[in-house]
């Protein structure tokens, strides 16, 4: 007398031999194809990067990342056109308050002195960050948002008026 | 308290007509429901006579809305936040319109505008499938009404109001005050990259396109709650309609990326790009497995699948972008609301009860048990259609890690390089679906005779292979930063598309001999292989003209250069000085001026640029625009110079005026004929004097004697410039003519004679750091760009030749051909 399992999986191997006869070429097909969407989404994944701190890009020199931090307003933001459109340089700092030097080898971006954040995308180099893709947040995206446009309600509310 | 100055009335009608339409829109529904669930029909016509009132109804109140929106904006009503938010009264009337697509609550009114539309074209049309399809455009209408509402029920927000007071959403001390409206003098005006024609219509036609694909699946829908299956005839003019309008207005936006956006090119893969995309892709799947099954009985579960899955990825792009999820991968994501549990309840609403019918009636729906024959078109359109939906849902995969952030408290960042991810996958894809487009209509539906494919395809097989291999050999589509894998991938899926273009055009007169009334989708899928062949090379052969190679800035090339440099080389900027012909790859470029116009308060820049080889010359003037909305800085507009066979695209990255104070000093140097001065960046060398030269008559007077240097400026990059700095003596009093050299911002004056007999003379020599008006500027090329936007509008032609097909079959009962 087979046991219970064994029972169980011949059942199984029957089951499945039916399924294969009733297979047509169009399932397989599909069964690959999606296969192959799930190894590049797998794969995909491979590629992806991470949103770090300061410190925690520091540990992975080399390596790219997506820094978040703003700008260090206290430092000198270094861009001339004259010298080298193609230079930037500044300070971020990051809510934990660690500071990094930043350098960018593209234009600077507008309005960057106004932005609240950065999303700076590169690699940590020795004492630098090397940039290479800056991303802004202004407040103005935000102009839907009550607490941000209160910031930026008319210069007259604030003065006395006659 | 009374406030001064405000105008009431349209805000109070606004909510008015914002509940009307509420209201009226679940009465639509409720009414058609029941009328699509009875048999009888006096009751149903019954029925169907109330809901077409309660949707004439939610019409009037939706225009209503529209016009009362349109009226505050035009009046500058500042009372209202929608105005003061969106608009200004600087702005031109063109762009009044694109206020209402600057926030989501316009948008939202666009939206169901065109529900409004399209319902009474299929109260007009849909006969004994009106009911079924219109419960579920009803019930849409209900949802969007639901977004406008802006009330508060048990303390949770349901909408957003367009028809809000400023005093009441913002607590500034001045809004308190009687007369608060005399102190709000201007809105804070529409956002700059708005203010382009293309932002007026781009965002009417991606919404007529977003609507119309609640068509097919409300057939869907209605298909499967009443258990009836004929559906699938209506519905295909219907998808090749909301194929053509959500393509054009997709390409529109591109249109729009690339002519007024500064972000270097038509496509970024975008999460909203994406998101837009992805839909179509599905839809495009939908519109051919209902192709199949209309004519060979194959695909019908599919096709309910497909038309499900598009309205849902529809909904669930307006949560990406609305939400404020996106936030930090998106650079044009809308703002979030503080909305995002009704938008999610938005996709969910639809999308799992018509999974669950789908489901629940998935062994209803017929379907043929014999396998598909492989010499069969259905056979490979299925493919061709699975594998776009497939690749629809690997793009939004990757578009939803924001999402999958949120729900899992991860910090997944996009790639290094994000669009390469979806390239090196979606180039496979293109080759797929090309060959896929060349060939399939070749084949016959059920069964193709081998001689007849055989004999056929080989014309069109030869034809392509012989462009594809030209533009291989001598189109100069080398791209090999991603390795030589891709290259060869770019050259296979260049002959691919050309495939699919050759052979749908031979299809023509070799399938359909020349019968260009039924030659729809042979067009549209000419315009397709067309679209991939201008994406294919303009992508790959997309050129940065402004490499900055002059030695008019000391350049950190070494720095650009070094290995491991994570930036690259992205020396795209090129420095150019106001009137100085600045050296850049074929051209020499010159800033020549800069004029203000005061009707867009856009400031143009001209640039002249002058093929060193040949003849050729021409300006282009692209423009910045002051920011608003509390932003400095400015936005840039980009400008083209189009030629039939690429386009050279500038704008301008940031621009510096002089207009500082100069506070350095001349120094004074002694030189004689033939002596050399250095200065900091060079040498000055004087050639020699001369009396009264001709060729500055202009600068001294009749009475006036005039003594003029010679003088030339080399600079250490071995460069030559000439000065003729002079001094114009009447009597006793005399006159310095000073001479500037601007690229070396170098100011030389003749200052006086000093010794006559030995020659001497002093002159003053200034340098000085701001001495001109300057700009950086990037120039790109783009070849082959004009193939992609002429493919866009024949396939789109194909598909309304295909609609107008359909319709005339409809009417003449008469069994399709194709």
């Amino acid at each position: 007398m087979p046991d219970k399992h064994q029972l169980l999986l011949v059942h199984f191997g029957l089951l499945l031999q039916r399924k294969r006869e009733e297979m047509k070429k169009t399932h397989i097909i599909i069964l690959v194809l999606i296969a192959a969407a799930i190894v590049v989404l797998i794969s995909y994944t491979g590629d992806l990067t991470t949103y770090e701190t300061i410190a925690s890009a520091r540990q992975k020199e080399g390596k790219f990342v997506n820094l978040i931090a703003k700008l260090d307003t206290t430092q000198p933001l270094e861009y001339d056109a004259v010298k080298n459109p193609n230079y930037l340089t500044f300070t971020a700092i990051d809510t934990l308050g660690n500071s990094v030097k930043v350098v960018y080898h593209n234009n600077k971006p507008t309005d960057m002195e106004k932005s609240e954040r950065l999303v700076l995308k590169g690699k940590m180099q020795g004492d630098h960050f090397e940039c290479k893709d800056i991303l802004l947040k202004c407040p103005s995206k935000y102009k839907d948002d009550p607490k941000a446009q209160q910031q930026n309600q008319p210069v007259v509310a604030t003065e006395p008026t006659k | 308290m009374q406030y001064l100055g405000e105008h009431l009335f349209p805000g109070q009608a606004g909510h008015f007509f914002a509940v009307l339409s509420f209201v009226a829109s679940l009465i639509a529904t409720v009414a058609y429901f029941k009328a699509s669930r009875t048999e009888l029909e006096t009751t149903k016509s019954g029925w169907i006579r109330m809901a077409r009132v309660a949707f004439l109804v939610e019409t009037i109140s939706v225009l209503a809305m529209f016009g009362i929106l349109y009226y505050i904006i035009s009046n500058h009503l500042f009372e209202y936040k929608y105005a003061y938010n969106h608009s200004d009264r600087s702005l031109q009337v063109e762009y009044l319109l694109s206020c209402f697509w600057e926030g989501q609550e316009g948008s939202f009114m666009l939206w169901s505008f065109w529900h409004c539309v399209l319902g009474w074209v299929l109260i007009w049309r849909a006969k004994v499938w009106e009911a079924g399809v219109m419960t579920v455009v009803s019930f849409a209408q209900f949802a969007l009404a639901s977004m406008l509402l802006g009330v508060y029920v048990f303390g949770v927000k349901i909408g957003s109001s367009p028809f809000v007071l400023l005093r009441n959403e913002f607590d500034w001390p001045i809004l308190s005050r009687p007369d608060y409206l005399n102190l709000i003098k201007d809105g804070t005006g529409l956002n700059t990259l708005l203010q382009n024609y293309w932002m007026v219509i781009h965002p009417p036609i991606l919404f007529l396109g977003f609507a119309s694909t609640i068509v097919p699946f409300a057939y869907a829908i209605a298909g499967l709650m009443s258990k009836k299956h004929e559906w699938v005839k209506p519905s295909l003019p219907w998808a090749s309609f909301s194929a053509a309008v959500l393509g054009v207005g997709i390409m529109m936006g591109a249109a729009w990326a690339y002519e007024s956006l500064s972000f270097g090119g038509y496509w970024a893969w975008d999460p909203v790009e994406n998101a837009s995309l992805v839909p179509w892709l599905t839809l495009i799947a939908g519109l051919h497995t209902n192709l199949i099954y209309r004519n060979s009985g194959y695909s019908l579960r599919p096709t309910y699948f497909f038309y499900i899955i598009t309205f849902s990825l529809i909904l669930y792009s307006t949560f990406l972008t609305r939400s404020g999820v996106l936030g930090d991968t998106s650079v044009h994501a809308f703002t979030d609301l503080g909305m995002n549990t009704q938008l999610l309840l938005f996709v969910l609403v639809f999308f799992v009860p018509a999974l669950f019918l789908y489901f629940k009636q998935y062994k209803a729906i017929p379907s043929i048990q014999k396998e598909e024959n492989t010499y069969s078109r259905e056979f490979w359109m299925f493919i061709g259609s699975l594998v776009f939906f497939l690749s629809g849902m690997v793009i939004i995969a990757k578009t939803s890690t924001p999402v999958f952030n949120k729900l899992f408290g991860t910090n997944i960042a996009p790639p290094e390089d994000p669009e390469y991810a979806h390239n090196q996958i979606q180039i496979f894809v293109a080759v797929i679906i090309g060959f896929l487009t060349a060939v399939t209509q070749y084949l016959k539906y059920k069964d193709t005779p081998k001689e007849f494919f055989g004999k056929k395809i080989w014309i069109p097989t030869i034809i392509a292979v012989l462009i594809s291999l030209s533009i291989s050999f001598f189109g100069e589509v080398n791209y090999d930063k991603k390795g030589p894998g891709f290259l060869f991938a770019i050259h296979l899926a260049i002959f691919t598309a050309v495939y699919a273009v050759v052979a749908n055009a031979s299809y023509i007169w070799l399938g359909l001999k020349g019968k260009l009334k039924a030659a729809g989708a042979s067009v549209a899928h000419i315009g397709f292989g067309m679209v991939l062949v201008g994406i294919l090379i303009s992508s790959a052969k997309k050129t940065v003209l402004s490499w900055n190679t002059t030695g008019v800035t000391p350049l950190r090339q070494e720095d650009a250069k070094e290995r491991g440099n994570p930036a690259g080389n992205p020396a795209e900027n090129i420095t150019l000085f106001k009137g100085v012909a600045t050296d850049m790859g074929r051209y020499m470029v010159t800033y020549t001026k800069d004029t203000i116009n005061e009707r867009d308060r856009k400031r143009y820049f001209e640039i002249t640029f002058k093929a060193k080889q040949g003849g050729e010359s021409f300006s282009l003037y692209p423009d910045v625009i002051k920011n608003n909305k509390g932003m400095e800085g400015f936005a840039a507009n980009p400008a083209a110079k189009h030629y039939w066979h690429k386009d050279i695209f500038a704008y301008i990255t940031s621009f510096q005026e002089n207009n500082s104070e100069d506070t350095t000093q001349f120094v004074n140097r002694d030189i004689k004929v033939g002596d050399t001065l250095f200065y900091s960046n060079g040498l000055i060398v004087l050639n020699k004097v001369s009396v009264n030269p001709p060729e500055q008559s202009a600068l001294y007077g009749n009475g006036e004697t005039a003594l003029f240097l010679d003088i030339a400026v080399l600079s250490k990059d071995g460069r030559r410039y000439v000065a003729t700095p002079g001094i114009a003596v009447n009597g006793n009093s005399f006159r310095p003519i000073a001479d500037t050299v601007t690229a070396q911002s170098l100011v030389i004056q003749f200052n006086k004679v000093k010794d006559e007999k030995k020659g001497l003379l002093e002159i003053g020599i200034k340098e000085s750091g701001g001495i001109t008006d300057l700009i950086t500027l990037k120039v790109y090329e783009f070849p082959m760009i004009n193939i992609l936007w002429l493919g866009i509008l024949i396939m789109t032609a194909g598909l309304i030749m295909s609609i107008i097909q359909r319709n005339r079959q409809v009417k003449n009962k008469l069994k399709p051909v194709s």
